[in-house]
């Protein structure tokens, strides 16, 4: 007999969060009479997740493995630019395009994850040159938005299943692959090994390098994705449109909301997608009643704080105790809480 | 319980050993640690390894292990000369090791972590169910039920902890497996279960290793014992022909104590400095002593007996919850490190690299790391006086301000100790003062120890070398499972210390 233990996971108390976020968000939204619930208010919202959410569930993987990608905003208008300069309008570049795109794209996280794994350059550092290197080039080379999209690309963007954008079906998609990835490979699990304990990583025989080096690719592959996305919204790419996103420290606050350890080593897609929805809805509820911006800069800061806050005090792990801290005299040892059997 | 399955016994013939280690020695920097040491590890035989800290049988284990290559010497496992560089080598070729600090992951599953990196697939991918019904195999084989495969690591208690890493060492199909020092951190209760799964695993054909202090330990559990001492093997055979004073004998009588300064003339045990009564927190129970003005008190304790727990529930780093505390007769609270400092109390911390110092700041900024900290105000006369405490205690730096983290160990205590000497401390609490010094700083430490005690100092020193615990003391306190058991004078016999310190009734032979 095996007796599964309770534990409540990160996972699960974003979900909870991300529910009585929905409930409050809600009943605010019905006191200005409005119902959170219309079609166009979900289809709003699930457009609002669909572009933090693909860089997000990138920068997901680095950060299991203690990295960071500071360069992904960059990423995603380099990526932009490429794509819509590619297709030039005409519906038969827009594969050609894609794959293009995507392959640049992995090699800015080739180049992201041999400087961190390969030259051990910390990842906030190294990720932050690569950045300033993709911001110098577009910033030199455009002045403005360029290329166009063709309207079969600009489709993706805009249509939908019922009140479901496309963009949010191929997210959630993309995340589910990423979330079996994680859990039926080796360098899935790996990414947890490195990324938890490097020391015990390599005394287990692991390539300490290797997951590290395929987050940072798949991460910025993710990022542009995302730059697409916003291509075919935008019809044009645009050499600001990621760093207007604030996709960096955005989508490293959507993945520790969701649980995930900025330490590395332990976390979860779904929480990342959670982190994510959290901060749509918020977004959804202050636009909808109109909140002042900068307050809502406020609320985004707290519910990270405190989000942060509540894992730290979860995690804090002690020394085992032996005796009871008050009760003198107290004989031998606390409940080891499996029975031992015999 | 699920029904006991009926565990195979592997191939073995008992008269050649599983794995042999013939004139093995073993040197760190010019210092001979292992000295043409032999062992024969027998499939199916449990061999307990003891001697005193520093007889080197960490050195070996690690040799054993691949952590470590030696400098002669052979090691055949199973007819076949070997020559591991590296752990996962020594794992693959089936000799595993459960070392005290665990090699886990606590945030992944039991199963995950014993096929780290051996992770089963199907199809190219990795195989979750198999991997866990595996693990729940090597689980059964060894009579656990209780332990699910798929819980996390860190939710697990410490002996179930170690149950994983057997279970991993198992996993790999081990012909060897060493133990070192299993039972340091587990609680009475699960001590037994410990001793179930060494059996069984011996019952499996595994040559076990047995490392461990505690000799009631290892006349339980073990077949052979071998005894180190300085380095080099002291006996090997059988344990039915011994008995713990015999043990003991064979462990002690290191001839080093020539080097342990006399006190200075005219140092004078003083009044009753710091008094505790009937204290205790999570980790100790039961603790009284009184320590005087002047005084060396020594106290000795195995490993996890709360040794340094003790040191630091005296200077508030992890604080008493119940019982009295007195400074020179007044009831105090030292409930954190600053309350502590300001009443007068110094902590030289076990680990000075982690506790003792900032590594990247200079020699002078460390030295006034605590004045700074705690009495701001008394940072330009400490300036002032630092320097000369640190010509006193003559640290060899390249000036005051090299880095910390470049000095020699024994350089880097005198920091340590010059941080504590310019607060002007009225009790100095040393953890382990000599740890990974070199004998002429070990010295330094000593003479300054009998300096503060001239000054009227009230020293506490805490250590797990018997020698140097005799060596300086003027009383010993033995600890044991988080309480001080005895009380023993500071010209006790290494073997008295040693009885009293391993839970025997004070100097009486089991």
């Amino acid at each position: 007999m095996t007796t599964r233990r309770l534990r409540l996971d990160n996972t699960v108390i974003v979900l909870f969060a991300l529910i009585g976020v929905i409930i409050i968000g809600a009943v605010l939204v019905s006191t200005v009479g409005r119902n959170f619930f219309s079609d166009g208010n979900i289809r709003d919202i699930l457009t609002g997740m669909s572009v933090l959410g693909f860089v997000a569930i990138g920068q997901t993987l680095v950060i299991l493995c203690a990295s960071l990608d500071l360069s992904v905003p960059y990423v995603v208008s380099l990526s932009s630019l490429i794509a819509a300069e590619t297709m030039q309008g005409r519906q038969e570049n827009i594969l050609w395009a894609v794959i293009l795109t995507l392959l640049v794209a992995a090699a800015i996280g080739l180049a992201n994850g041999v400087i961190v794994a390969g030259l051990k350059v910390n990842g906030f550092i190294a990720t932050l040159g690569v950045g300033l290197i993709i911001k110098g080039y577009l910033a030199t080379e455009y002045k403005g938005t360029a290329g166009s999209v063709p309207w079969e690309f600009q489709l993706v963007g805009a249509s939908g299943l019922g009140p479901v954008p496309i963009s949010t079906i191929i997210m959630v998609g993309l995340a589910v692959l990423v979330a079996l990835f994680l859990r039926k490979t080796r360098t899935g699990h790996h990414m947890f090994a490195v990324g938890g304990n490097p020391a015990v990583s390599r005394l287990s025989g692991l390539r300490t390098w290797q997951p590290v080096v395929v987050a940072h690719v798949m991460c910025s592959v993710m990022a542009a994705l995302a730059g697409l996305l916003l291509a075919s919204r935008l019809g044009v790419g645009s050499p600001t449109v990621g760093s207007q996103g604030g996709y960096d420290l955005l989508s490293i606050a959507a993945v520790v909301l969701g649980g995930t350890l900025l330490l590395g080593g332990r976390g979860s897609i779904w929480g990342t997608i959670g982190g994510v929805a959290i901060f749509a809805v918020l977004d959804n509820v202050m636009s909808v009643m109109q909140v002042n911006p900068f307050l809502k800069d406020v609320v985004r800061g707290i519910v990270i704080v405190a989000a942060v806050a509540i894992y730290t005090g979860r995690a804090i792990e002690r020394r085992r105790a032996r005796f009871s801290k008050d009760a003198s005299g107290s004989a031998g040892t606390p409940p080891v809480d499996a029975e031992v059997a015999r | 319980m699920t029904e006991q399955r009926v565990v195979e016994k592997r191939e073995h013939d008992p008269g050649t050993p599983v794995l042999s280690v013939t004139g093995v020695s073993k040197s760190f920097f010019g210092v001979r640690v292992l000295h043409d040491v032999d062992l024969e590890l027998f499939s199916g035989r449990v061999h307990g390894l003891v001697g005193e800290n520093g007889a080197g049988k960490s050195t070996l284990m690690k040799i054993i292990a691949g952590v470590y290559e030696r400098d002669t010497g052979e090691i055949v496992l199973a007819g076949e000369a070997v020559d591991h560089t590296h752990p996962i080598q020594a794992m693959r070729a089936g000799i595993a090791t459960v070392f005290q600090e665990f090699n886990l992951l606590p945030e992944r599953s039991v199963a995950e972590n014993v096929f780290l990196g051996r992770e089963p697939r199907r199809a190219g991918f990795v195989d979750n169910k198999g991997m866990a019904s595996r693990t729940a195999e090597l689980l059964a084989e060894l009579g656990i039920d209780f332990i699910d495969p798929t819980a996390r690591v860190g939710t697990l208690t410490v002996a179930e902890q170690q149950i994983v890493e057997v279970v991993k060492a198992l996993s790999f199909d081990a012909r060897v497996i060493s133990m070192d020092e299993p039972t340091a951190a587990l609680a009475d209760n699960e001590v037994e279960l410990l001793y179930e799964i060494v059996r069984k695993l011996a019952a499996r054909g595994v040559a076990v290793l047995y490392v461990s202090h505690r000799l009631k330990e290892v006349f339980d559990l073990c077949d052979t014992i071998t005894v180190l001492k300085d380095g080099a093997l002291v006996s090997s055979g059988p344990a039915a022909e011994l008995d713990t004073p015999e043990l003991v004998r064979r462990m002690v009588g290191r001839s080093i104590s020539t080097f342990f300064p006399p006190v200075v003339a005219g140092t004078a045990v003083g009044e009753t400095r710091l008094s505790v009564a009937d204290a205790g927190n999570a980790y100790l129970d039961g603790i009284d002593f009184e320590l005087r003005a002047g005084e060396i008190l020594g106290v000795a304790g195995l490993q996890g007996s709360g040794r340094t727990e003790l040191a630091e529930a005296v200077f508030g780093a992890v604080p008493f919850t119940r019982g009295r505390v007195e400074l020179d007769g007044r009831p105090v609270r030292i409930a954190n490190p600053r309350a502590g400092v300001k009443a007068g109390l110094a902590l030289v911390t076990e680990d000075r690299k982690a506790q003792g110092l900032a590594l990247g700041q200079s020699v002078v900024d460390n030295a006034l790391l605590v004045i700074r900290g705690v009495f701001a105000r008394r940072t330009p006369a400490a300036r002032r006086t630092v320097p000369g405490i640190l010509s006193s205690l003559e640290v060899s730096s390249r000036g005051l301000d090299q880095e910390v983290q470049y000095l020699s160990g024994g350089n880097q205590q005198k920091v340590v100790l010059a941080k504590w000497l310019a607060t002007g401390p009225r009790v100095v609490v040393f953890d382990e003062p000599t740890r990974g010094i070199d004998v002429g700083a070990k010295i330094a430490v000593y003479q300054l120890m009998r300096e503060l005690a001239h000054q009227g100092v009230a020293i506490l020193m805490i250590s797990s070398e018997l020698p140097e615990v005799i060596g300086m003391s003027d009383r010993i306190l033995a600890m044991h499972d988080g309480r001080l058991v005895a009380e023993l004078p500071g010209d006790s016999t290494e073997e008295a210390v040693l009885l009293a310190a391993a839970g025997h009734a004070s100097g009486a032979a089991a």
